[in-house]
C-alpha cells in the first residue's frame, strides 16, 4: 500500500519535472529562436488549449458540438474590448461610437482573459438549455447554428463589436509564457476533471445515456458541465489568439476554425487528451509546412507555381481517410501515463 | 404507508396499448416475478417505474412519494435501481469504474473540488473506490476489476450490471431477464446469487424472466401479463395451474 | 407597404423558395434513406455551376446544353461521393458519417478554391431572362417567373418518379424499412445511389438557376444556400419530400418578407434561418409535415 503511494508520488514528480523542462525549453526558444518559430509555438499552444477543451465535450462526454468557434469569438471580443485603450477604441469605432461602459473600461491582460473566459462560459451555460434538448446529428446542427448566429451578431452590432470592421490595435500581450501557461493550466484542469468521478459520469453518458440516468447520474447537468468548462477554456484560447494577431473580425471565427479543431481531435483520437495535445502540435506544424506547398517553389530548372488552398484540401482528405480507415485516430481513447512510460523505458533497458 | 404501489398504470403508443391498467403492491423485501410472453409489456412497466417512459395514465408510489413522471436519476436516488434486458454496461469503462459510477449520485463534492483534489473529494473518492472493490469481491468480479466491461464473458456482464445497480444503494431492485441466454448451470448460479443479495441487503426485487424453473424457484409471488393486460396473479403453484396462463403460453410451463 | 410592392416581394420569395425547395429535396431524400446529413450537398451545387460555366466559356457549347450536361455530371458526382466517402462508413457510428460528410464538404470547397481560384466569375444569363415585365403596377423580373415554373416542372418529374415508377417505390420502401427491403432482394445500394443522383441533379438545377440570378459564382457559394435549404428540409420534416418542398417555399417567402418589412434587420438575414432551425429542433423536431418516409 505504501509502495503504491510512493510510486504515485514519483509519477507526480515526473509530471512537475516535465513541466519544468517545458518552461526551460520555452526560455531557450524565446531568447534564441526567430520570430517565426516563436509564432508557431504560440499558435500550437493556443490550439492545444482549444483542442483539449473541445475534446472534453465531443470525445469524453460524447456530445458532438460544431460550435466551438462561438465561444472563441466571445472570449476574443470580450478580452479585446477590455484591453484596448479607450483612445484606441475611439480610433477603431469610426462608424458608430462604442457604447458605455466599454468606452472607458481598460483592464490588464489576466483579468481581461479571465473575464473573457467567464463570458464564454456564461454563453455556454445559457446555450446548454436549448442545445441539450436534442442529441446526435441534431445537436451538431444546433451548435453549428449557434456558432453562425454568434458570428452574424458580431457582424451586426456595430456599437459593441465594430461590426465587419473588427477591432484593431490590440496590445500584443500573448507570448510563449501566456500561451503555454494557459495551455498547461487547461490540460491540468481538463485532465483532472476527466479522471475524476465527474469525468467518469460524462463517459458513462457517452457510453449509454439511459443507463447513466438509471444509475443516478443527472445527465443534463453533466452535459452542461462539460459544455461550460469547454466554453471557458475556448474563450480563454480566443482571448490569447486575439492578442497574438492583434486584429480580430467576425470572419476569424467562422466554421473554418471549427473544422481545423475537428481535424485535430479526430486525428488525435476522440476522447484522448494526450491525442489532442499531440495532434494540435502536429497539425499546427503540418499546416505551416504545407503552407510551403502553397508558395511557388523553384526546384532546379523547374518553377512550380504555388497552389493556394492546397493545405485545406490535404486536411480534408486526411479527415476522410482517417474516418474510413482509422476511426480511432492516433490514441483512440488511451492516455499517456507515467506508468506506461516507465514500463516502456524499462523494457528498453532490458533489451539494450 | 405502503412500500411500493403501482395503480392503474397504462401506456399507450399512438393506437397501440402496450400496458393496460397494471396495478401492484409490494412490501419491503418481497421477491416478485413478472412473467408473460414476449411483447407482453413487461419491460414497458419497468420503463415507466424507472422514469424512462411517462405513463399515459396511472400512478406510481414509492415509500409514500408519488414518483410518476419523475426523472430517472431522481428515482434512482429515491432507491429504485434496475438492470436492462439487453445489457447496458458502460463498455469502454473498466469493471471497477462501472461500479464506482453507482456512487457518483451521492457525491457531495463539487467539480471544482474534484479538479483541485481538495481533501473532501479525495476522501470521498477513496471511500467510493473501496466500497466498489468490496462489492466486486462479493460478486466474485474483483479479479477482473481493471478489464474493460465490454470484454467480459456474458454471465459476468450480467452480474456486473447487477453489482452496478447495487452500488446505487437501492431498496427496490428491478431485474430485466437476468438469466436470458444462460445455460442451466449459470442459471443456477444466478439463482443463488439473487437469493443471497436478497437476504444480505433485504431488498425488494421484481424480476422479469422467461425461464419458468428460475422464476418458480425464486419468487414468492407472480404477476402474469399478456398483451399488456394482467391475466393472473398469485403464488407459483397457483399460477402453474391457471388456465389462462397456460393458454397464453400455449402449453405447460417448464418444470411444472 | 402597398400591394404591388408586397406582391413583388412575394414573387421574389416564391422564387427564392423554389431554389431552397429543390436543394432541400436532396437533403431530405438522403436523410430519409441513410439517416445522414449530407453536408456536401450545398457544395455539389457549386460544382454544377462551374461545370456549366466551363461548358459555356471553354467549350463554347450552347447554354442549354451546358446546363444539361452539368446536371448529369453533378448527378454522377453525387453517386461518386456516396461510393467513395459514405459507403465505407455506412455501418460506422453516426458521428463518423457526419464527420466524413463535413470532410467531403470542405474538400469540395477547397478543391474549388485551388482549381478555380477564389475570385468570383461572372455567370451567363440568357437574354430572355433579362427582361422585365410590368404587370398591374408590379415590376416582374423574367427570371423570377421562370424559376418557379422550372421548379414546378422538376417537382412534377420527381413525384412521377417516386410514385409512378418501380425505382421510386423502392426508394420510398427503403426509407421506411431498409432491412426489410434488403430481405426482399432489392439492391439497397443501387437505391441509395439513385437517391444521391436525383438529389444532386435537383440541387444542380437549383444551383444553376441561383447562379443565373446573382449572376456570379465562386467556390464558397454553396455554403449558405446549402445550410438554408437544410433548414427548409428540417422545417418541413426531415425525411419527408412534401415537407422539403413546403419548407423551402416557406423559408424563401419568410426570408424575403423579413428583409422587406424590417430592412434594419437585413444583416441578420442569414441568422434568421439558423434561429428558425434552433427553434424547430427544440419545439417541433419532426417539422411541419411530421416524420414520414421520403414521399
Amino acid at each position: 500500500m505504501s509502495d503504491w503511494r510512493g510510486r504515485d508520488r514519483t509519477y507526480r514528480l515526473c509530471a512537475y519535472g516535465s513541466i519544468l523542462c517545458l518552461f526551460a525549453f520555452l526560455f531557450l526558444v524565446e531568447n534564441y529562436a526567430d520570430e517565426y518559430q516563436i509564432r508557431i509555438l504560440n499558435v500550437s499552444a493556443i490550439f492545444v488549449t482549444m483542442a483539449v477543451s473541445y475534446n472534453l465535450i465531443n470525445g469524453v462526454a460524447g456530445q458532438f458540438s460544431l460550435g466551438p468557434n462561438a465561444f472563441m469569438a466571445v472570449g476574443a471580443y470580450t478580452t479585446a474590448l477590455l484591453t484596448i485603450s479607450p483612445a484606441e477604441k475611439e480610433l477603431c469605432f469610426i462608424i458608430e461610437p462604442i457604447i458605455w461602459p466599454l468606452s472607458v473600461l481598460h483592464l490588464p491582460f489576466l483579468p481581461s482573459l479571465l473575464i473573457g473566459g467567464t463570458f464564454a462560459a456564461l454563453l455556454g451555460f445559457i446555450m446548454a438549455f436549448p442545445v441539450f434538448r436534442v442529441r446526435g446529428d441534431y445537436l451538431a446542427i444546433v451548435t453549428l447554428g449557434f456558432g453562425e448566429v454568434v458570428r452574424v451578431v458580431a457582424n451586426n452590432t456595430q456599437s459593441i463589436t465594430n461590426g465587419p470592421l473588427g477591432l484593431k490595435g490590440l496590445p500584443e500581450y500573448t507570448n510563449l509564457w501566456w500561451s503555454w501557461g494557459v495551455a498547461v493550466f487547461t490540460v491540468f484542469c481538463v485532465t483532472r476533471l476527466v479522471k475524476s468521478s465527474f469525468g467518469r459520469a460524462m463517459q458513462a453518458i457517452r457510453e449509454d445515456e439511459v443507463a447513466a440516468a438509471a444509475m443516478g447520474i443527472n445527465v443534463f447537468r453533466h452535459k452542461m458541465l462539460a459544455f461550460v468548462v469547454h466554453a471557458f477554456f475556448a474563450g480563454m484560447a480566443g482571448g490569447l489568439m486575439a492578442h497574438l494577431v492583434t486584429t480580430i473580425s467576425p470572419t476569424l471565427f467562422s466554421f473554418f476554425l471549427t473544422f481545423n479543431l475537428l481535424v485535430i481531435i479526430v486525428i488525435g483520437g476522440l476522447g484522448s487528451m494526450t491525442g489532442s495535445i499531440i495532434a494540435a502540435i502536429i497539425i499546427t506544424y503540418a499546416g505551416e509546412w504545407l503552407r510551403a506547398v502553397e508558395e511557388p517553389m523553384a526546384i532546379g530548372p523547374f518553377n512550380i507555381p504555388g497552389i493556394p488552398g492546397m493545405r485545406m484540401v490535404v486536411f480534408a482528405i486526411m479527415l476522410i481517410l482517417v474516418m474510413i480507415f482509422a476511426r480511432q485516430g492516433l490514441m483512440g481513447r488511451r492516455e499517456f501515463s507515467w506508468e506506461w512510460f516507465c514500463g516502456f523505458l524499462r523494457t528498453g533497458e532490458r533489451r539494450g | 404507508m405502503s412500500f411500493f404501489k403501482v395503480e392503474h398504470l397504462t401506456m399507450k403508443f399512438g393506437g397501440l396499448m402496450a400496458v393496460s391498467d397494471f396495478s401492484l403492491t409490494t412490501k419491503e423485501g418481497d421477491l416478485i416475478g413478472l412473467i408473460g410472453p414476449n411483447g407482453a409489456g413487461k419491460t414497458t412497466v419497468f420503463n415507466m417505474i424507472t422514469g424512462r417512459l411517462l405513463p399515459t395514465e396511472g400512478k406510481i408510489y414509492f415509500r409514500g412519494e408519488d414518483i410518476t413522471g419523475t426523472p430517472s436519476h431522481i428515482i434512482n436516488a429515491r432507491g429504485i435501481a434496475r438492470t436492462f434486458q439487453n445489457i447496458r454496461l458502460f463498455n469502454d469503462l473498466t469493471v471497477l469504474e462501472n461500479v464506482v459510477i453507482g456512487y457518483h449520485g451521492r457525491l457531495h463534492s463539487s467539480f471544482l473540488e474534484a479538479i483541485f483534489r481538495l481533501p473532501r473529494y479525495k476522501s470521498e473518492e477513496k471511500k467510493m473506490r473501496s466500497m466498489a472493490r468490496e462489492l466486486l469481491a462479493e460478486v466474485q468480479l474483483d479479479n477482473v476489476a481493471d478489464e474493460k466491461a465490454g470484454t467480459l464473458a456474458y454471465g459476468q456482464q450480467r452480474k456486473l450490471e447487477i453489482a452496478r445497480a447495487l452500488a446505487t444503494n437501492p431498496r427496490l431492485l428491478l431485474l430485466d431477464e437476468p438469466v436470458a441466454g444462460m445455460n442451466p448451470r449459470e442459471t443456477g448460479d444466478m439463482m443463488d446469487f439473487i437469493n443471497s443479495i436478497h437476504e444480505a441487503y433485504g431488498l425488494a426485487i421484481i424480476l422479469i424472466e422467461h425461464d419458468m424453473r428460475f422464476v418458480m424457484g425464486l419468487c414468492e409471488h407472480l404477476v402474469v401479463l399478456d398483451h399488456g393486460v394482467t391475466i393472473a396473479t398469485g403464488t407459483p403453484s397457483e399460477i402453474q395451474n391457471h388456465p389462462q396462463v397456460i393458454e397464453a403460453y400455449l402449453g405447460e410451463p417448464e418444470g411444472a | 407597404m402597398d400591394l404591388p410592392l408586397f406582391l413583388q416581394q412575394l414573387l421574389n420569395g416564391i422564387s427564392l423558395g423554389s431554389l431552397y425547395a429543390l436543394i432541400a429535396i436532396g437533403y431530405t431524400m438522403v436523410y430519409g434513406i441513410i439517416r445522414l446529413i449530407n453536408f456536401a450537398h450545398g457544395d455539389v451545387l457549386m460544382v454544377s455551376t462551374y461545370f456549366t460555366y466551363f461548358g459555356i466559356s471553354v467549350y463554347a457549347l450552347p447554354w442549354w446544353l451546358s446546363v444539361i450536361i452539368a446536371i448529369l455530371l453533378t448527378a454522377l458526382l453525387g453517386i461518386l461521393i456516396d461510393l467513395g466517402a459514405y459507403r465505407p462508413v455506412r455501418h460506422a457510428p453516426r458521428v463518423s458519417a457526419l464527420i466524413t460528410a463535413i470532410g467531403v464538404s470542405f474538400l469540395l470547397e477547397n478543391l474549388g478554391l485551388v482549381v478555380f481560384g477564389g475570385r468570383p466569375k461572372a455567370f451567363y444569363r440568357p437574354d430572355f431572362l433579362n427582361k422585365t415585365y410590368e404587370l398591374a403596377g408590379v415590376h416582374v423580373f423574367s427570371l423570377s417567373i421562370w424559376v418557379p415554373l422550372v421548379t414546378a416542372l422538376l417537382l412534377v418529374l420527381v413525384f412521377l418518379l417516386l410514385y409512378r415508377t418501380r425505382v421510386g417505390a423502392a426508394m420510398r420502401a427503403v426509407a421506411k424499412d431498409m432491412e426489410m427491403v434488403q430481405l426482399m432482394g432489392v439492391d439497397v445500394n443501387r437505391v441509395i445511389s439513385l437517391a444521391f443522383a436525383v438529389g444532386s441533379a435537383l440541387a444542380a438545377a437549383g444551383g444553376i438557376m441561383w447562379a443565373m440570378k446573382y449572376p456570379q459564382i465562386n467556390p464558397l457559394m454553396g455554403i449558405i444556400p446549402g445550410l438554408k435549404a437544410f433548414v427548409a428540409a428540417v422545417l418541413g420534416g426531415i425525411g419527408n419530400i412534401h415537407g422539403a418542398v413546403l419548407g423551402g417555399f416557406l423559408l424563401g417567402v419568410m426570408e424575403i418578407l423579413l428583409v422587406a418589412f424590417l430592412p434594419s434587420l437585413a444583416g441578420y438575414r442569414d441568422a434568421f434561418a439558423f434561429i428558425l432551425l434552433i427553434l424547430i429542433l427544440l419545439f417541433r423536431p419532426t417539422g411541419l409535415v411530421g416524420k414520414g418516409a421520403s414521399g
